[in-house]
């Protein structure tokens, strides 16, 4: 029964996913900037203009606000826009549109229209692409209600979370943190769509619950296989939506560990880790055994220096360290 | 049920000594309780008649739970018709159960909200659960290890005497709470004992045997009086600040024969004579080590002198009893080299130390202590 695996990366899980959407679906087509003739700035759409022509994969003009407006259009009437914006840091300029027209239109329309348009765009340092380029606005997104904000941190919600927000009539944003298109391993053959709501327990622990999501995910899971060898178990939760948030499941994990780390590549003062923070402290306060720890990025424009960018970030080490002083105080 | 120290959980009713009926005053003993650290009298603080008995003997409870009433004033005559407001010392309600005793509103636990969730469920007192947690805060875990702990020894209640292992666990946590909470400054000051030596010996000379003063007494002495000169050191470290005490009550440190340590108090020790002093001393060892100690002798100590007596190391750095905020130490007294009018003499020597609580007072100030212990032993006559 077991379905056979290959070895793939997180690029090629995502540029599966659009493939298999615009066979699946008439309606689905991909734009954005470079996504055809340079085939993506982060190569996802590399092969795609050759397989499914100009008509669905187009290239736009440098205008976030023109590209992004126009595919709330095409959502409107009918379509399954994928639309590619480069980098979150980008996306401001669309934020007219995604805020104000993509995520109200339902709601002013009283229900009449849907708004079935996906956004992909890429978040995250790591890449040495300094201030303009680099920073996790994701949080902000889940701060508007009528969207939905997804993070795939895994080959599999990379491959899966794709198609079940373009079934979803409202309008999704997907975060790809940038350090990810390069990460291998193995996907299922048969590997598809998966569920975009819930978090996911991604590694079971009794001594403390880290909660965390995109990016660093893998750095969490490194932290956690250290801090076994120092008898602490860590479980690690893979929060996936960021908005909305799976409640029950933080809780849940919280009211078994008693102590709950949440890392976050963004910046700390009102971030989503502030978010999560504040919830854990009104629906499980009688759970804790410590005040819930944050660690976030560093609250400075992303540096472009290597060791800066690096230390401007959490990191497996400090996540570890952070991890430690919660479950071992002395 | 009270608590005869910070790191007490609970307690058995082994004695009742007074019946339902009977009068009371101040100051009688009514009741002996077991605990982690041996038997206790418990003493009573209102005038009345001992109404009725909740706990019997036997029986283990928290500290905290109710073990008997008392009313106050004159038993109430049963054919006087209603008699002015008959106003009962102690909580009026019928058939209240046994509860731990809440935190009062000056001391302020760090208590995890698991943890005093946890508490509550398990009739925990987390007063005398030490932390584990951050900042020395209660965990859930700390609750559920107290109450294994205690469920240990549930199979020896209503036996009399203490169980070593116990106790060692009371010492534990004390002494483990202290070092991690308390940073510790040590000072260390020779003290020449000819003068206070030559005037025992002289003072000795004329007593009978019975009546002899040992040394420990003018240590003893000279440590209270120091502390009414430097008073800052003599006191608690509550809602984190250091509350001094007008009263001098020195926790006498004890070893017992069985393995483990006490130190309870003698009190008013700067207003005693020397020979008041002897007799608390004595009585306070002999009730000790036969565990018949009273609960306000465990609480009251607002400072701990730990004397080694003859055959003992020559100076001790002795570990603060949370909350006292010092703890003074005297070696053996031994022969030692020193330096008088310009030339080596041996001179019988006690090495005196002061561990302090750096939060509440500084080294200074254990200087100034351990000089004027120094100027106190050099006129023994005045002690």
């Amino acid at each position: 029964m077991s379905a056979a695996r290959r070895k793939t990366t997180y690029r090629e899980a995502v540029r599966d996913a659009i493939r298999e959407a615009m066979l699946r679906d008439p309606r689905v087509f991909l734009m954005g900037e470079d996504v055809g003739r340079y085939g993506g700035c982060y190569a996802v759409s590399k092969g795609l203009l050759q397989e499914f022509g100009e008509e669905r994969i187009r290239d736009t003009p440098l205008s976030e606000s023109g590209f992004v407006g126009a595919g709330i259009g095409a959502a409107l009437n009918g379509m399954r826009p994928i639309v590619e914006v480069m980098s979150v840091n980008f996306s401001l300029l669309a934020l007219d549109q995604i805020v104000n027209n993509a995520a109200t239109i339902p709601h002013m329309s009283g229900g009449q229209f849907a708004v079935p348009l996906v956004i992909r765009m890429a978040t995250g340092s790591g890449r040495q692409l300094a201030a303009q380029h680099s920073h996790s606005l994701e949080g902000w997104y889940a701060h508007i209600p009528g969207l939905k904000v997804l993070a795939p941190a895994t080959l599999e919600d990379a491959r899966g979370m794709l198609w079940s927000a373009l079934e979803d009539p409202n309008p999704v944003l997907i975060f790809e943190h940038v350090q990810l298109y390069n990460m291998e391993g193995e996907l299922d053959d048969a590997a598809g769509a998966v569920p975009i709501s819930g978090a996911a327990i991604r590694r079971p622990g009794r001594d403390l619950s880290i909660v965390t999501y995109g990016g660093s995910l893998s750095k969490c899971l490194a932290a956690a296989t250290v801090l076994a060898g120092e008898g602490i178990e860590a479980e690690v939760i893979d929060l996936r939506s960021l908005r909305p948030l799976d409640d029950p499941t933080i809780m849940a994990s919280v009211a078994r560990t008693r102590r709950v780390l949440i890392v976050d590549e963004g910046w700390r003062s009102g971030g989503i880790s502030a978010e999560i923070s504040a919830r854990i402290v009104e629906q499980a306060f009688y759970e804790l055994d410590a005040p819930p720890a944050r660690l976030c990025g560093v609250e400075v424009p992303i540096p472009y220096p290597k060791h800066l960018e690096d230390a401007s970030v959490p990191q497996a080490e400090s996540i570890r360290a952070a991890a430690r002083a919660l479950v071992r105080p002395t | 049920m009270p608590s005869l120290g910070a790191d007490m959980e609970k307690g058995t009713v082994v004695e009742w000594l007074k019946k339902p009926g009977e009068k009371i005053a101040r100051g009688d003993v009514v009741a002996v309780v077991e605990t982690q650290k041996g038997a206790f009298e418990v003493e009573i603080f209102e005038d009345g008649v001992l109404s009725e008995i909740l706990v019997p003997v036997g029986t283990e409870v928290p500290v905290g739970a109710v073990l008997a009433r008392i009313e106050s004033g004159e038993a109430k005559p049963l054919a006087t018709p209603a008699p002015p407001a008959p106003r009962p010392a102690v909580a009026p309600s019928p058939t209240p159960p046994p509860r731990p005793s809440l935190p009062s509103a000056g001391e302020r636990l760090r208590l995890s909200p698991a943890a005093a969730r946890r508490a509550a469920e398990l009739d925990v007192d987390p007063h005398s659960v030490t932390g584990s947690g951050q900042g020395g805060a209660i965990t859930l875990a700390d609750i559920e290890a107290a109450v294994a702990r205690a469920g240990r020894t549930t199979g020896e209640k209503g036996r009399r005497g203490f169980d070593p292992s116990a106790m060692r666990q009371a010492i534990a946590s004390a002494m483990a709470r202290s070092k991690r909470e308390i940073p510790h400054y040590y000072l260390g000051l020779p003290i020449d004992m000819s003068r206070a030596l030559q005037w025992l010996a002289a003072e000795n000379a004329r007593r009978d045997v019975e009546n002899r003063l040992l040394a420990g007494v003018l240590l003893l002495k000279a440590t209270a009086l120091a502390l009414k000169d430097v008073p800052e050191l003599n006191g608690f470290w509550v809602e984190g600040g250091p509350r001094l005490s007008t009263g001098i009550h020195v926790g006498w440190a004890i070893s017992l024969r069985g393995g483990g340590l006490m130190a309870p108090a003698i009190h008013d020790v700067d207003g005693k004579s020397i020979d008041q002093l002897m007799a608390a001393l004595r009585d306070l060892v002999v009730r000790a080590r036969t565990a018949r100690l009273r609960g306000s002798e465990m609480t009251d100590p607002t400072v701990t002198v730990t004397s080694l007596g003859e055959r003992g190391a020559e100076r001790v750095y002795g570990v603060i009893y949370p909350p006292q905020l010092a703890i003074v130490g005297f070696g053996a007294v031994r022969p030692a080299p020193a330096v008088v009018d310009g030339a080596v003499a041996a001179r019988p020597t006690v090495y005196a130390t002061v561990s302090g609580d750096h939060r509440a007072s500084d080294g200074v100030s254990g200087s100034r202590l351990l000089a004027a212990i120094d100027s106190h032993l050099q006129a023994p006559e005045a002690l």
